[in-house]
């Protein structure tokens, strides 16, 4: 049987060649993501911003504007409706109301009272203002310090020019990623945040298989001009980020697709990540070795393991 | 590399079959795990909140009222104190975790300063000028703090036990807090009704020598008494709704022995009987003797369920409570009653309430997801790297009965997110083999033998593997540090999957490659 092989032997793809263009796209799609960050915002869900969520499985297909209406005369402030995967399921979103928690029980009975019998509540979620911020503060702390964390293990095991470049490769991701969550409005919430921890373990995972061929090929090829090294690289492990890609794909698709309703947002983040973290690990974090002289200090000092005896 | 101890191949083996036989509970129904004999396996994993159903409870005591009772009580005894002594105090009352006095004439300070001293052991009695300070020490009021947060736990235990629900988790958090969690639950919302209230019953009498109204709409609320308002229930019926009632208390819950749901015999309405201790009984007693023909209130968390009149002195120490109650209402009161007042208001921070049908097509959906994303990883492993896929991918089946293994013997929590943390385990586990498989072609490329390029292949993928690994495993150890509820459940699921992929993909394909070479002794790779 012949197998597949996702990229040819000898493939070489000439990445260094491209890099101030990927250097000029990663760049604008950075500065991009931060101004739909900045401008348009985030559409926190309760989890960071307080409110009440309820999903109802109403007994037969859902008549947004009828509930809509029923919904909006009862004075709770804001109510938004949004069908959810089924035509019978809908998420009502309400926000925090004045007062002590029986003000929210209130709402929610309210909203009970309003719809009538016959309604299945299959999630009733609430998030005082109080939680809701310190989840919040708890989600930033997770997120930056996982990223410090991975900056010094990385540190510890290569020199530091290749953590520089991982952890720029990684906050790419994590930028693109806050991005694409502002620019579709898509919920962000807890389980966002899991993803862009998840995304960020990802894209650092795949540029350090990067880095590990590029080191072990400076021990190795003494002589090689820096960017034909580095290309030689990225082509070498090419296959395999690929192969690791797609397999990965194909589980969050199915995911995606298939996992439900409540964590398709989840999917969709990881999904993205991953393009993007396979895409920054080749584009992004290898050519920025070349502007932080790691050749210099890896050859000369380079400490001297068993793969740089093994020299061909 | 090519050679394999006989030490580590029992080793791969027992830890594939331990993972098989911890998992397989998993996939028998209940009735029959539960039929198992004692010493096989029968933990199945423990499903979160959000897979079977339940609500999850963040809740708040307001300590800080537990303080100030605290030192309401010794402003309290200070002003009797003063009283007896026959001292006038121009002002005295609480201000900021202490019990300030004001004392009229300066030539009595030092006189009240010396009363006031042993009123509280271990308070610090200051004076400047005319004000004396009572303060009592910072571990004082934190032990009662403390105290104030364990007993409520135990007050809620007591509580969500008798409402028959089962396996409740009731734990502290932190300074304040408290989480509550119940699985299968049928009606949150009486939970939450149960949970929310204090619970502080007192019977005081009206006051009948003055008008509500008056007190009310000129807000001359006479010195004491105080208004109260009546019970939902009873203003949404229109019955009279607020009440002129004495400040002093004359029987408390805490003299409460027992409490049940029963019917009124004349009118068959459903009320609370309740009997109170020695002391309480002897109590009502003396007060109902003395005061028959007038209503005296009953309070429950300062609002009056119902003002009936003394008809006759009770004396036995049992009576009824009536008010406007279902069936339903006057057992959860009954059932408060028992179980006793919180010592402070708590308040709901955090809801989260998943419906059992959620739960259920939760888990078929991550079921089928985990299936089929199974099911295409491996054809794709297969078509890519075939004989070494399907090694690969038998590597990759083990390791998901071991995640599953680990996760029932542990009794972690399987929530949403965990499931979704399993499916990417079933992408990225397989990233281990591929690094060693790509690193095997091109050894095979640059001209080695298949023993020589294996051996190489494993070696140089390995350092690469572990490094990648670590920083994933270093995300998933600041979610867990970080995340709460279900998210939590994410990290321990990466984390399992990340450890065990390690192991089925490096040790278990190292196993079964070797195997193979030794039997087929191949010229040529088919990688």
């Amino acid at each position: 049987m012949r197998l597949l092989k996702i990229v040819p032997d000898d493939i070489a793809i000439p990445f260094m060649r491209f890099r101030k263009l990927f250097m000029m796209i990663s760049t604008a799609a950075v500065v991009l993501s931060l101004a739909m960050v900045f401008v348009k915002g985030m559409n926190f869900g309760i989890d960071f911003q307080g409110g009440i969520l309820v999903e109802v499985r109403m007994p037969q297909a859902a008549n947004l504007g009828q509930m809509r209406g029923q919904l909006g005369s009862l004075g709770l402030g804001e109510v938004s409706l949004q069908e959810f995967g089924h035509p019978s399921d809908v998420l009502i979103r309400i926000a925090a109301q004045e007062g002590d928690a029986s003000a929210q029980q209130a709402a929610v009975t309210a909203v009970k009272d309003a719809l009538g019998t016959g309604v299945d509540y299959r999630r009733v979620e609430f998030v005082g203002p109080k939680v809701s911020s310190e989840l919040l503060l708890d989600g930033v702390l997770a997120v930056g310090m996982a990223i410090m964390a991975m900056l010094i293990y990385i540190w510890l095991r290569f020199e530091w020019q290749f953590g520089l470049g991982a952890v720029a490769a990684l906050t790419h991701d994590v930028f693109l990623t806050l991005g694409i969550f502002s620019l579709l409005g898509l919920e962000f919430n807890l389980s966002t945040v899991a993803a862009v921890l998840t995304i960020a373990g990802y894209s650092i995972n795949d540029t350090v298989v990067v880095f590990d061929r590029i080191r072990e090929d400076l021990r190795k090829f003494k002589t090689k001009p820096i960017p034909e090294l580095l290309n030689g690289s990225i082509n070498a492990t090419l296959s395999r980020t690929l192969m690791t890609s797609i397999t990965t794909l194909v589980a969050l698709l199915a995911l995606f697709f298939l996992g439900g309703e409540v964590i398709r947002d989840f999917s969709f983040a990881m999904i993205f990540g991953v393009l993007v973290g396979t895409y920054s690990s080749i584009c992004v974090a290898s050519p920025l070795l070349l502007y932080t002289n790691v050749a210099a200090r890896a050859r000369s000092g380079g400490d001297a393991s068993e793969e740089a005896a093994e020299t061909p | 590399m090519v050679y394999f101890a006989k030490w580590k191949i029992v080793l791969v083996l027992v830890v594939c079959l331990l993972g098989v036989a911890y998992s397989a509970p998993n996939f028998l129904p209940k009735s029959i795990t539960e039929g198992l004999p004692g010493w096989l396996p029968s933990q199945q994993v423990n499903l979160g909140l959000d897979l079977q159903g339940g609500s999850h409870l963040l809740l708040e005591v307001e300590v800080d009222e537990v303080v100030n009772q605290y030192l309401e009580g010794i402003a309290e005894s200070a002003r009797a104190t003063l009283r007896t002594a026959r001292i006038r105090p121009r002002a005295l009352g609480v201000a900021d975790q202490s019990v300030v006095v004001t004392i009229a004439k300066a030539d009595e300070v030092e006189k009240a300063r010396g009363l006031l001293a042993p009123i509280e052991p271990g308070a610090e009695v200051s004076v400047d000028g005319e004000r004396i300070t009572i303060e009592p020490r910072e571990q004082m009021l934190l032990e009662r703090r403390q105290s104030a947060l364990q007993q409520s736990v135990e007050i809620l235990r007591r509580r969500i036990d008798e409402t028959g629900t089962r396996e409740p988790t009731i734990q502290r958090q932190g300074d304040n807090r408290i989480l509550v969690q119940v699985p299968g639950l049928k009606d949150p919302e009486r939970l939450k009704a149960i949970i929310g209230k204090t619970a502080k019953l007192t019977f005081q009498l009206v006051d009948m020598e003055n008008s509500v109204n008056e007190a009310r709409e000129r807000g001359r609320v006479p010195p004491g008494s105080v208004l109260l308002e009546a019970t939902e229930e009873d203003r949404a019926v229109g019955r009279q709704d607020a009440y002129l009632v004495k400040r002093r208390v004359l029987v408390s819950g805490e003299d409460l022995v027992d409490a049940h749901q029963s019917f009124e015999q004349r009118t068959n309405q459903p009320v609370v009987s309740f009997r109170l201790n020695a002391r309480g009984a002897k109590k009502f007693g003396d007060v109902t003797t003395k005061n028959v023909g007038r209503p005296f209130a009953i309070i429950l968390d300062k609002k009056v369920i119902s003002a009936p009149v003394i008809r006759e002195p009770i004396i036995t120490g049992s009576g009824q409570i009536s008010g406007s109650f279902t069936v339903q209402s006057a057992q959860d009161l009954a059932l408060l009653l028992r179980a006793g007042a919180l010592p402070a208001p708590i308040s709901i921070l955090e809801e989260r309430t998943v419906g059992a049908s959620l739960g259920a097509d939760s888990i078929a959906a991550g079921e089928i997801a985990c299936i089929v994303g199974l099911i295409a990883v491996i054809v794709f492993m297969g078509i890519a790297y075939g004989k070494f896929g399907v090694m690969a991918d038998v590597a990759l089946i083990f390791n998901l009965l071991i995640i599953l293994a680990v996760l029932s013997v542990i009794q972690a929590t399987l929530t949403l997110p965990g499931i979704a943390g399993i499916v990417l385990t079933v992408g990225m586990a397989v990233d281990a083999n591929v690094l060693i498989f790509e690193r095997v072609r091109e050894e095979v490329r640059a001209g080695r033998t298949p023993i020589s390029a294996i051996d190489a292949g494993y070696s140089r993928a390995l350092t690469t593997i572990i490094d990648a690994n670590v920083t994933t495993l270093i995300a998933a150890i600041l979610l867990y540090a970080f995340g709460s509820g279900p998210v939590r459940g994410f990290a321990v699921t990466l984390a399992i999957g990340i450890a065990t992929s390690m192991f089925t993909a490096i040790m278990v394909t190292r196993l079964m490659v070797v195997a193979w070479l030794r039997r087929t002794r191949p010229q040529e790779l088919p990688v």
